[in-house]
């Protein structure tokens, strides 16, 4: 029998050399004459354990990182002969940061081969479909609405309330739309699923399209992700082939039908109308609500418009109760995140757990602080338009409500770390300057209002009137954020108030004496 | 694969760009993915292709035209013989992305946004390629490379330069 070695395609893990990894096994066990099947799966999502190149043994999978090419030969040997190395990690399962998640979502990520349906399947893949199509629309929309899930693209609205809107819309035609257009830096998530576990969206998609009757869905998929695209074209093409996609899906009378459309590089086309706006093939200018998407969407019919990881926890629903996901959380946010530790951190990668565990022991006991060893001074939590939060925040569970009552989000579940070498006088200008450079200039707030706080805080940088600059900031900062038609610009003042609240010695004045001196 | 890989695009031919535009343009919504082809085919957008795309679809030349300025990746001229990304999103500024762009900016001898003068290198910013566990990251013809240091930023300028 031959050794069945798993090495992710994760664009992650091939930025760090995995497929030289791929190639150099194939190389080592061809001179050592030993047959090997080379599965290339999703990433388990431990990042600094990239390339993580794990085998078959009768103990479950074992695996090995960082492996680098010239370690390749002697981890096939240690493979082979189940002996000792240094980068050998043990068994996956039990590795204590893979152990301690709750994988409902990832179950499956790094695990199987993301193009193979019948690997999919083995895995307990469509089980939540089948079980949708004998349930029929009412009955889903009651176990979507049980199980508290929340949008997961940061906004928070319940999935199950969105999906009964355009359920009882009447419409001759109807659209599912996936935002996959994951923007944030610091998120990876929804890459990561479309990457190592893109059925799981295609059944997310395709039931939320029987529920509301919805005979086609669009993915939008951002052009920055060229393998996320390619993984979400392969994956729809083994559906169709598989019955899955098309005219009576998996046996039933029902038909529905998916294709991915790439982005163009604008950020705000992550902002649900924009991205609508965009499909259409128009500039990606927000919309005004209401119409809200439900009642007028896509092409002006009742779309269903979620974020990748809400419809990727809805085959779990589905397959396992309502409850089941539901028993996990806290207060109303019900289930799991997918949270992502980014940024200066050692120990970076995709953490799924149930809401409520702490800021800091994301960061600290997690993701073991910092990689650079300083210590951990900001984390900008929720991406571009998220709070910066000093350690002094680091007790605020992760939850929506929680990070809501300090003036934070947790946005799409992205968190990046920060050590005692930030200036935040340069993250706040950034702020600015990107919602400057990304607005879709529909809304004067954040057309203008961004190009002017850059100024300002440009002004504050070089020490010009600093505390009535700063008094500025902070007025121009409310009319961004009661003014503006959608996050981008209204969102742009939580990074930019943050560090002015929580970080005010970086904008203290000059003392006069240092100014002397310089 | 780390063997070079150069990108090889047609130069613009009007009937070459008129079947690819009679191609999509049945899609719903077709405008973009309009676009994105004959970018793929051509290594940009030509303005001549402009009015071809507005009728193929009947719309204003105006609206094409907005469409084709709004969005990051459209170009309106070919770009260098290869083209490195940088990303500079935070989680790469924090992990130590200011300093290596400044490098690879000092190394071409052009800012970010620009071509080298000899045509080789176009250097751009990107606002996140989702590597952020492995920053700073960079994409170097469509080839991504992970937690970047000086010596690997020095080895992507050369070989982009080559």
């Amino acid at each position: 029998m031959s050794m069945r070695i798993f090495i992710s395609r994760d664009a992650a893990a091939v930025a760090v050399g995995a497929d030289d990894i791929a190639v150099a096994f194939e190389q080592v066990a061809a001179k050592r004459g030993l047959p090997v099947e080379i599965v290339r799966t999703g990433s388990r999502g431990l990042y600094w354990l990239e390339p993580m190149v794990e085998v078959a043994t009768l103990k479950g999978r074992v695996a090995y990182g960082p492996v680098s090419s010239e370690d390749v030969a002697s981890v096939f040997d240690s493979m082979a002969s189940n002996g000792p190395h240094m980068l050998r990690l043990g068994v996956v399962d039990e590795i204590p940061w893979l152990k301690r998640q709750t994988r409902l979502t990832f179950a499956r990520c790094g695990v199987i081969d993301p193009r193979s349906l019948e690997d999919y399947r083995a895995h307990g893949g469509y089980k939540g479909l089948e079980r949708a199509l004998s349930l029929g629309s009412d009955a889903i929309l009651n176990e979507v609405t049980a199980s508290g899930l929340r949008g997961r693209g940061g906004a928070g609205f319940p999935t199950g309330i969105k999906w009964k809107t355009v359920a009882q819309a009447s419409a001759n035609r109807k659209f599912i739309v996936c935002n996959a257009d994951e923007g944030d830096s610091g998120t990876f998530a929804d890459r990561m699923i479309m990457e190592g576990d893109p059925f799981l969206v295609i059944e997310g998609m395709t039931t939320a399209g029987i529920t509301v009757g919805a005979t086609k869905g669009y993915i939008y998929i951002r052009s920055e992700y060229p393998h996320a695209v390619a993984a979400m074209n392969a994956a729809i093409a083994a559906a169709r082939r598989g019955g899955y996609l098309g005219d009576k899906i998996g046996g039933s009378t029902t038909s529905f039908d998916m294709e991915v459309r790439v982005g163009a590089g604008a950020y705000v086309c992550g902002e649900e109308t924009s991205l609508l706006e965009s499909l259409e093939g128009r500039r990606g200018l927000v919309r005004a609500k209401p119409p809200l998407p439900a009642h007028h969407g896509l092409f002006g019919k009742p779309t269903v418009i979620n974020n990748v990881l809400s419809f990727a926890a809805i085959p779990f629903i589905l397959a396992e109760g309502a409850k089941a996901y539901a028993d996990f959380g806290m207060g109303r946010s019900r289930g799991t995140m997918p949270i992502q530790l980014a940024g200066n951190i050692r120990q970076g990668g995709l953490f799924e757990t149930a809401f409520g565990v702490t800021l800091g022991e994301l960061v600290d006991d997690i993701g073991g602080g910092t990689f650079t060893g300083r210590p951990v001074r900001a984390v900008q939590v929720g991406g571009p338009l998220g709070a910066y939060f000093p350690r002094a925040l680091f007790d605020t569970p992760f939850d929506y409500e929680a990070f809501a009552a300090r003036d934070g989000l947790i946005g799409h579940g992205g968190i990046v770390v920060f050590d005692d070498s930030v200036d935040m006088r340069k993250q706040a200008r950034f702020a600015m300057e990107f919602c400057a450079v990304e607005s879709c200039g529909k809304c004067t707030p954040c057309r203008i209002g961004s190009t002017r706080g850059v100024e300002t805080i440009e002004k504050i940088i070089r020490g010009e009137r600093v505390t009535e600059n700063l008094a500025l900031v902070e007025d121009l900062c409310n009319t961004m954020k009661f003014g503006s038609l959608c996050a981008l610009g209204g969102f742009t003042p939580y990074p930019v108030l943050s560090a002015l609240k929580h970080f005010r010695e970086d904008f203290a004045p000059v003392p006069t004496t240092l100014q002397a001196a310089e | 694969m780390t063997a070079v890989y150069e990108p090889s695009y047609e130069p613009w031919n009007e009937t070459r760009g008129a079947e690819i535009i009679a191609e999509h343009a049945k899609q719903e919504g077709a405008t973009l993915v309009i676009l994105h082809a004959l970018q793929e085919a051509f290594g940009y957008v030509p303005e001549a292709a402009i009015p071809m795309v507005a009728q193929a679809l009947n719309l204003s030349r105006a609206e094409v035209h907005g469409v084709f300025t709004f969005y990051h990746d459209f170009r309106h001229k070919p770009a260098g013989r290869h083209v490195l990304k940088l990303c500079r999103a935070e989680a790469c500024q924090a992990a130590g992305g200011d300093a290596l762009a400044a490098r690879a900016e000092a190394r071409l001898g052009v800012s970010l946004g620009n071509t080298t003068a000899d045509d080789r290198v176009t250097l751009e910013p990107i606002y996140c390629l989702g590597l952020c566990a492995t920053a700073p990251s960079a994409m170097l013809d469509g080839r991504l490379v992970g937690r970047l240091d000086e010596k690997r930023i020095d080895a992507l300028v050369a070989e982009a330069q080559r």
